[in-house]
């Protein structure tokens, strides 16, 4: 799966008999690198153009000029530097979530489950379950659940849980909690991977030296599986923080919700300011990059890349 | 010993997490049987009619969009396997120049918000004046495939004993034999995986999409169009089933290998 981008079981490159120099590498190689650089590589360039693009002078609505009009960012950091935030706050929060609920998940899969394959394959195929069935559709759904006729916020309200002018659906807790469900799949895979190799006699080591239950998990147990923990938390904050379908109005978002994913497609699809919409991709991409490489620098996993 | 309480905790516990997970794919099932009007919000009573004329509301609309990602999903899945298998040979059988570049090549895509990914196709279709249409969202699809691709495969690859290889050129095997009859059906589980994973990455993508579409509807952007007001039971009928199809085939997927991997134990 997917996941594999970021486990450690990426294959050892010592076989000496098969590793050769031949023109049939660059047979291979030539045209994927090629579709990549022409449709990844090239596009971030001309979003970094595009980025510093001034109007056209006397021109219509959507037309720019190659410039460098650096005050782009000034301005687009100035405009919306709370959906600036507001991204990479519930980002934050969302992965804080989804690790909180998935580990204990992801352990049981991967560690307690071991004498029962066939449980452990069902509980799997459950967990991905989610990704046989439209995104939005999933997002959809807890609107209408959360929405202020539903049983859930009736409930709530009668018992005096919520008053009775409140709503669930277009707050920051909605989003949130959206973005922490739709990303447990994407935390609970790689979890499940390092722990799922976890050798349990460490643990056993651990208990047998008069470490606490908590200590052993705390000393043993959380830095075995941390590349688990690093690649789920990687895996649920890049694509949380460059999310606009949680945040959207029509879905579990509000006006006071809007993220960085949301402004992009507005500036970009409907009010044409591509040069504000690539200023502020750029400025995501290179926060993302900057988080993702001290991150993974600082916890020791940098053989994950 | 503990006390029994703590020994069923974390059982409890990861039964209602994935209980959890699969409220809105339940609620989005319950729906599809829902004898709604326009939009299906509140439940009107049972009928099996949205499944029986799935294509009949708004002039097919609906079917319309599903039929796209189809074809985008089948075409995308089938360049992206194409050119990620072969870069996934090259990477684990070869030598080359910037292999350090190439992995970072492959490994950017899969770190980038898709946000970005779809406004800087967009922005390069805008500067080269290419109208957006089926092909932009197939070029689209297949980029942020094709790493997923190597990945997958590229840990097959590297569980291929080259022995095997080798035997068959001893044999006095063309290379081109040696790669139909040996390489490529042993490579075929990790193949098809990766094809698997392709297919349901480019269907479920909305994001990437949006911003390369322009006219043209996939199932998830009619979906996104929809949802201000209000999506109709069809769609949720049309997702039900891919879920059911999808969960047919991996759980026979899980279970014929697990009868493989039996039948081998018994062999050695």
């Amino acid at each position: 799966m997917a996941f594999a981008a970021f486990s450690t079981t990426t294959a050892p490159s010592t076989d000496p008999v098969a590793r050769r120099r031949s023109p049939v590498a660059l047979f291979l190689l030539l045209p994927g690198i090629l579709y990549l650089v022409l449709f990844f590589l090239t596009p971030l360039v001309s979003l970094l153009l595009t980025s510093f693009q001034a109007p056209r002078e006397f021109g219509d609505i959507g037309q720019y000029d190659y410039a460098f009009r650096w005050q782009n960012y000034v301005e687009v950091v100035t405009t919306y530097w709370p959906h600036i935030v507001r991204s990479f706050s519930y980002a934050l929060a969302a992965t804080f979530f989804a690790l909180l609920i998935s580990y204990p998940l992801a352990y049981f899969i991967g560690v307690k489950a071991r004498k029962w394959p066939l449980l452990q394959s069902l509980m799997l195929v459950l967990v991905i379950a989610p990704f046989f069935i439209s995104f939005l559709l999933r997002t959809l759904a807890w609107k209408q659940l959360f929405s202020d006729e539903s049983f859930v916020v009736q409930s709530l309200k009668a018992l005096s849980l919520l008053g009775p002018e409140a709503h669930v659906t277009g707050t920051a807790f909605s989003v949130i909690f959206g973005l922490t469900y739709n990303f447990i799949p994407f935390m609970t895979l790689p979890l499940y991977t390092t722990l799922e190799r976890l050798d349990v006699r460490y643990l056993e080591a651990g208990n047998d030296l008069y470490a606490s239950p908590f200590q052993v998990f705390r000393k043993v147990t959380i830095p075995l599986s941390m590349p688990g923990i690093v690649a789920g938390t990687l895996l649920t904050f890049i694509p949380a923080a460059g999310d606009y379908i949680n945040a959207s109005r029509d879905f579990l978002g509000g006006t006071g919700t809007q993220m960085m994913g949301n402004v992009i497609e507005a500036n970009f699809l409907v009010l044409q300011n591509y040069p504000s919409a690539a200023a502020l991709s750029i400025i995501l991409m290179t926060v993302i990059l900057v988080i993702v490489s001290i991150y993974v620098k600082r916890s020791g996993t940098e053989e994950l890349l | 010993m503990k006390l029994s309480l703590g020994k069923w905790l974390l059982p409890v516990y990861s039964g209602l997490a994935l209980l959890f997970l699969m409220i809105p794919i339940g609620y989005t099932f319950v729906y599809s049987f829902n004898d709604s009007l326009k939009s299906n919000i509140t439940w009107r009573g049972f009928t099996f009619d949205k499944w029986l004329n799935v294509c009949n509301v708004q002039n097919g609309a609906v079917c319309q969009a599903f039929g796209n990602s189809l074809f985008i999903g089948a075409v995308a899945t089938v360049v992206a396997t194409t050119l990620g298998t072969m870069i996934a040979i090259a990477i684990v059988r070869y030598r080359f120049k910037f292999r350090s570049q190439t992995s970072l090549l492959l490994f950017l895509p899969m770190a980038t918000p898709e946000v970005v990914l779809g406004a800087g196709l967009a922005a390069q279709f805008l500067s080269l004046g290419v109208p957006k249409d089926m092909l932009t969202i197939i070029l689209a699809h297949t980029m942020f495939c094709i790493s997923f691709v190597v990945v997958t495969v590229k840990a097959r690859v590297a569980s291929l004993d080259p022995a095997l290889e080798e035997a068959g050129r001893d044999l006095y095997g063309s290379a081109m034999q040696v790669f139909a009859r040996i390489t490529f059906p042993l490579l075929l589980p990790g193949i098809l995986a990766a094809a698997l994973l392709s297919f349901a990455l480019s269907f479920d993508d909305f994001i990437i999409t949006n911003f390369n579409s322009g006219a043209v509807t996939t199932f998830p952007k009619y979906i996104y169009i929809s949802a201000a007001r209000g999506i109709p039971a069809e769609a949720n009928v049309l997702a039900s089933a891919v879920f059911i199809i999808a969960l047919v085939v991996v759980v026979t997927v899980q279970v014929s290998g697990a009868a493989k991997a039996r039948r081998l134990a018994r062999l050695s």
